[in-house]
């Protein structure tokens, strides 16, 4: 490498490092706990838990349990009704003001065999929210998600730009050696390296997963007005439907459309991911990849038949299938432990590089070099040459 | 005739290459098959996510850790 492409991956590590540090260092420190969020709300009371019974106990229908949760919030419409990919037991019922409510949202779980309410998730408040809403959009909207997007751009410019700036500070050096006799500064430019090299890949993979699901809601948004629109034509200019028939028997036609597959959620008329005319019935699989996908089935709100069905493009296949990736839920509790760990070993790198920078500051303003090379650079040419 | 490049003297052009990323691309590797592995079915194949992330979260301990 001549020293002049030296110095530009340098400046490219050093700033695109520098700009987006102090964000990525709250996404990891967000992010730590959320991907514990299931047993942390387990450990707070929040998590709803269903009474042990039998695996085959009889179910009540959907429509005994929308009364329940009507008869908690009568003046609310439904929305949404879902389940937990791993957990048929209970259901959980979204409510809002009017089908298209974006606040005041309630949510009411009921156990799907005794159609008993078993708590209210809260929506909008708690700890665990508010860490979430940091995390994803630093209570800025969209516009924050976006912006945390380019700030992982950024971080996949370090993280190759750092890969490139690997070989000439470890030239002289066997791998994971860490010079722990020689400065605090050598010992730090060693791990630095270390733990940047050994987590580089899943960095990369968390960080690419968490800039496509910042495009979510515009994905989501996109495949609504093209392909779902089309499934709809025919019920293009009918009155919106004010009275919607059974759920129950909408389901059971959905179900009966796709025997294979279990309910991930279901969408009311009216509401972003359904029609005023249809309920949205999205199908999971039941492998550990289909179990990610969804598949829309779209039931007439007043016959209760199922009007169209059509597997997602792929561009939201992709979305579910980069979610995992990011998460770390898809491998049990072993893998959510990796999780912490990589992520505090980011934390530890992301750390060590802004002392690097410090540090080398506060030496460059000492020594008052006239040189107008990188400081980086420079560090590289002082530390590996001899 | 002109000889033909050794074997010797290829693998000499490559051995400093190897020693600076042999490993970076083992774990660079293991990480991927974890990643997908688990991602593809449940029982044995998150254990391959355990082994294929553990892998580069182990090296990082016993690297970084070493000689404290």
């Amino acid at each position: 490498m001549t020293p002049r492409t030296l110095r530009a991956w340098s400046w490219l590590h050093k700033w695109s490092s520098l700009v987006s540090t102090v964000f990525l260092l709250v996404l990891c420190l967000t992010g730590l706990p959320l991907i514990f969020h299931h047993q942390i709300g387990q450990w707070l009371g929040t998590e709803v838990v269903s009474p042990k019974m039998r695996a085959d106990a009889p179910r009540v229908t959907l429509d005994q349990v929308m009364a329940v949760a009507h008869d908690r919030f009568p003046s609310k419409v439904g929305m949404y009704v879902s389940q937990e990919p791993d957990d048929d037991t209970v259901w959980f019922v979204t409510m809002g003001d009017s089908p298209t409510a974006a606040t005041g949202l309630k949510q009411v779980a009921v156990d799907a065999r005794t159609g008993q309410p078993l708590g209210e998730p809260k929506l909008d408040r708690g700890l665990m929210v508010v860490i979430h809403a940091i995390h994803v959009e630093l209570f800025a909207g969209q516009a924050g998600k976006l912006f945390l997007g380019l700030m992982g751009l950024l971080m996949l410019a370090a993280i190759v730009s750092g890969v490139v700036l690997y070989a000439p500070f470890m030239r002289k050096l066997r791998f994971g050696e860490v010079r722990r006799d020689r400065s605090t500064r050598v010992k730090w430019l060693d791990l630095h390296n270390l733990l940047g090299i050994v987590t580089l890949t899943w960095a990369i993979v968390v960080g690419a997963t968490g800039i496509i699901n910042t495009w979510a809601d515009l994905v989501i948004t996109h495949w609504r007005n093209d392909q779902m629109a089309q499934m709809l034509a025919s019920y293009r200019g009918l009155p919106p439907v004010t009275h919607p028939g059974s759920l129950e028997k909408a389901v059971a036609s959905a179900r009966a459309r796709e025997p294979a597959m279990k309910i991930g959620f279901i969408a009311f008329p009216g509401t972003a991911f359904s029609s005023q005319h249809h309920y949205g019935v999205f199908m999971r699989g039941r492998a550990a990849l289909t179990e990610r996908l969804v598949k829309p089935v779209l039931v007439d709100a007043i016959t209760g038949q199922v009007t169209a069905s059509r597997a997602p493009p792929w561009y939201v296949d992709a979305l579910l299938l980069s979610q995992p990736l990011h998460f770390g839920d898809y491998g049990g509790v072993p893998m959510q432990w990796l999780w912490a760990m990589l992520d505090v070993l980011t934390l530890i790198v992301l750390g060590s590089g802004l002392y690097l920078w410090i540090g080398k500051r506060s030496t460059n303003r000492k020594s008052r070099q006239k040189t107008a090379s990188g400081s980086l650079a420079r560090s590289c040419e002082q530390e590996v040459l001899p | 005739m002109r000889p033909a490049l050794s074997w010797a003297s290829a693998f000499g052009r490559l051995a400093p290459f190897l020693a600076l990323w042999a490993w970076p691309a083992v774990f660079a590797v293991a990480t991927v098959v974890g990643l997908v592995g688990a991602l593809v079915g449940n029982g044995r194949w998150d254990w391959l996510g355990w082994i294929g992330l553990g892998m580069p979260t182990g090296a990082a301990l016993w690297f970084g850790l070493r000689g404290r």
